[in-house]
């Protein structure tokens, strides 16, 4: 942990904020019933998003899933684009197609997301396969639940990706649901980062509340990717705080014991770190104050340029089903 | 098993040997050429498939290509259908252009969640901005009691998808023209062949040539019946025409080439002119291409119409293995004059003059 810079701690602290009070903000005008879009948020498991992106250059892939936002701001996608998305508007990333699931933003590497559990797997692996052919140095991520490790297409991305020697890291965002199923119920055994044994693939199982130990593992496991090494499978284990879809916090229907949610809100991945960098004075409280102000600001920005766009026209339904040349 | 003698009625369509200095070779050759012009003139080209380099080849048309261009761009891979057409829909969105091949169209179904969720949809949920440049090979493989699973012909299901284009080259002239377009559509193109149409010969220019999607082509022309053939039924179609002649009933055959986009203006205009429509497919009937066909000429070209709408297709049964019942399965020239005779007021089908069996091959000198 000591390696990482100061500098850097306060970007990923940085990041992680953003992407709590990016989320808390939905929460708050969801119910104004104008982001007529599911929101899969990721309040809680915000420390993987922020360790993992905080290694990835501008032109490096991720792929995400439903629960997107995090990884999307922590890629530095445009939040003004991406909250006019969820409010269906023209100017949105997705001229208003896409809606909270599938954001892009070919600019900063992020060329689609896709909202079918284990999707995202195999299309990072593509342009990692890309990457190697091309050999432009870029390496790409897949962002995945542990929902999507019980998929066939998980396995069969991680036997080619280590085939192949390709740039690709696989991270498992292990909150232990799959929707409501926990993962007992589903999984003989809790090894999901061991899946990548048989495949000579290393596995990491590491804290995802834990920003500097994710940051710290993925930084290995990128070196190694950007070398020609192969891929590498890393566990995060976390907790999302709010239901699988929607603003709500789930235990209330019954679907999840709310001591458990309880006991992960403890263990708040922004107050561990918050505390760790206080302690260490990397950050005083004021830089914090400063850092939820700025952001506070530029989220309103955006709620803004996404109420007052357009709507896309009735003449655009049509348009972009098959890509066409000027 | 001795594919390339299944049954399939080689001196119908024998080769003429050139005459007129045309350049004369089979629709396996047609792809292979297609393919291998493409990866030598487009560095974002590469081929995947399970067997693409083993000696077989893909029937042929693959053979070689490895030890041309390496194993990087004429890949071997893993029998894991879905997972590698995700592999090969994330290398298009990166800008490579993809071929994925697959030796029976049976294998389809195992890739329908990265085709139809993912492929078919990508350019309209990123608002048109990552579009998936990817050519999906599939071949029909009828016959030899290949039987339910492996001798499926499922182009029609991919009709219903917005976001997939669909083309189905009958003749090596198009098989090439047609690959070519599909490669540099941006699109991705379910791109279908059909295995008894391999060893059929016709013209093709040695040169790279494109032949548009969304282009038909009629094939011969006649004035008292339409018939749209599709792939393999265009040889059928070709057949019959012969026999009506014999008989003075003259039709004209279109070949959509592609069915989706689909040249319905031509079909329209062949209707126009006829009045009567057949459509030969080589699908099942139900939820198929031939009754996309029959609902739009009546919703769009119902005035034309001076009969019932006929359409030659599977019957809405799985592929059997027997001969017996592949012969009772596979319809042909015989059902095609039956619906025409039909059409035309004529149900002495019994009075059948027997199908002739001239070379057929002048038909694809040109588009």
């Amino acid at each position: 942990m000591a390696r990482t810079s100061p500098r850097t701690m306060r970007r990923l602290f940085h990041t992680m904020l953003k992407i709590r009070r990016f989320e808390e903000k939905i929460v708050e005008r969801y119910p104004e019933q104008n982001m007529r879009t599911p929101v899969h948020l990721c309040i809680g498991q915000e420390a993987i998003a922020a360790g993992v992106c905080g290694n990835l250059k501008k032109g490096d892939y991720i792929f995400s899933t439903h629960r997107n936002h995090g990884h999307c701001l922590a890629k530095g996608m445009d939040i003004n684009t991406l909250m006019a998305e969820f409010y269906g508007r023209i100017t949105g990333c997705s001229r208003g197609k896409g809606g909270s699931m599938h954001p892009v933003a070919p600019e900063c590497g992020i060329l689609g997301t896709t909202a079918i559990v284990g999707g995202s797997i195999a299309l990072a692996v593509g342009t990692g396969l890309a990457s190697r052919l091309r050999k432009d140095g870029r390496i790409s991520v897949a962002f995945f639940g542990d929902g999507a490790a019980d998929e066939g297409i998980f396995h069969e991305s991680l036997n080619f990706a280590a085939l192949k020697k390709l740039p690709v890291l696989f991270v498992c965002e292990n909150n232990f649901y799959a929707t409501n199923s926990p993962q007992t119920a589903r999984q003989p055994h809790d090894n999901i980062a061991k899946r990548g044994e048989s495949y000579h693939i290393p596995g990491f199982q590491v804290d995802g509340n834990q920003v500097l130990t994710i940051y710290e593992t993925v930084k290995k496991a990128a070196a190694r990717a950007r070398a020609g090494k192969g891929p590498s499978l890393i566990e995060c284990r976390t907790y999302r705080w709010k239901g699988h879809v929607g603003p709500d916090c789930d235990y209330e229907r019954g679907c999840r014991p709310e001591k458990e949610l309880r006991d992960w809100m403890k263990r708040c991945p922004i107050e561990l770190f918050q505390g760790h960098i206080l302690a260490n004075k990397i950050i005083t409280a004021a830089e914090i104050n400063h850092f939820i102000k700025a952001i506070d600001k530029e989220i309103a920005t955006a709620v803004k340029f996404g109420l007052e766009s357009p709507l896309p026209d009735k003449t655009d339904l049509i348009k972009h089903v098959f890509f066409e040349r000027e | 098993m001795p594919w390339t003698k299944v049954f399939i009625d080689q001196d119908d369509f024998a080769a003429t040997p050139a005459t007129d200095g045309l350049r004369w070779i089979t629709y396996r050759d047609s792809l292979r050429e297609a393919q291998m012009q493409m990866l030598q003139h487009d560095a974002r080209v590469f081929i995947l498939g399970e067997g693409v380099d083993d000696p077989g080849g893909i029937f042929g048309t693959t053979v070689g290509l490895c030890e041309i261009f390496g194993k990087d761009r004429v890949m071997d891979i893993a029998i894991a259908e879905n997972g590698l057409t995700g592999v090969a829909i994330g290398a298009a969105l990166a800008g490579m252009k993809p071929i994925f091949v697959h030796m029976r169209m049976d294998f389809l179904p195992i890739c329908m969640d990265q085709i139809i969720n993912h492929a078919a949809k990508w350019c309209y949920m990123t608002g048109g901005k990552v579009n998936v440049p990817l050519v999906v090979r599939s071949i029909i493989g009828r016959g030899w009691g290949s039987a339910a699973q492996h001798s499926q012909a499922l182009h029609s299901l991919f009709l219903h998808i917005p976001g997939l284009k669909v083309a189905i080259p009958a003749t090596p002239y198009d098989a090439k023209g047609l690959l070519v377009s599909a490669l540099n559509d941006g699109n991705p193109v379910m791109f279908i062949e059909h295995r008894w149409v391999y060893d059929y010969k016709g013209h093709v220019p040695e040169e790279i040539y494109a032949v548009p999607l969304g282009k038909g082509i009629v094939r011969r022309q006649g004035k008292d019946a339409t018939v749209v053939a599709i792939s393999q039924m265009l040889y059928e179609a070709v057949k019959a025409s012969k026999a009506l002649a014999a008989e003075g009933i003259e039709i004209e055959i279109i070949d959509p080439r592609t069915l989706n986009p689909l040249d319905e203006e031509l079909i329209f205009d062949s209707v126009r002119k006829t009045g009567r429509l057949v459509i030969g497919d080589v699908g099942c009937r139900t939820g198929g291409v031939g009754a996309e066909i029959a609902s739009r000429v009546a919703e769009k070209a119902f005035p034309f119409l001076k009969e019932s709408v006929a359409i030659v297709a599977l019957a809405d049964t799985p592929s059997p293995a027997s001969h017996a019942l592949e012969m009772a399965y596979y319809p042909g020239a015989e059902q095609i004059i039956a619906s025409v005779k039909r059409l035309l007021g004529n149900n002495k089908v019994s009075e059948l003059a027997p199908v002739p069996g001239e070379p057929t091959s002048i038909l694809f000198r040109s588009r």
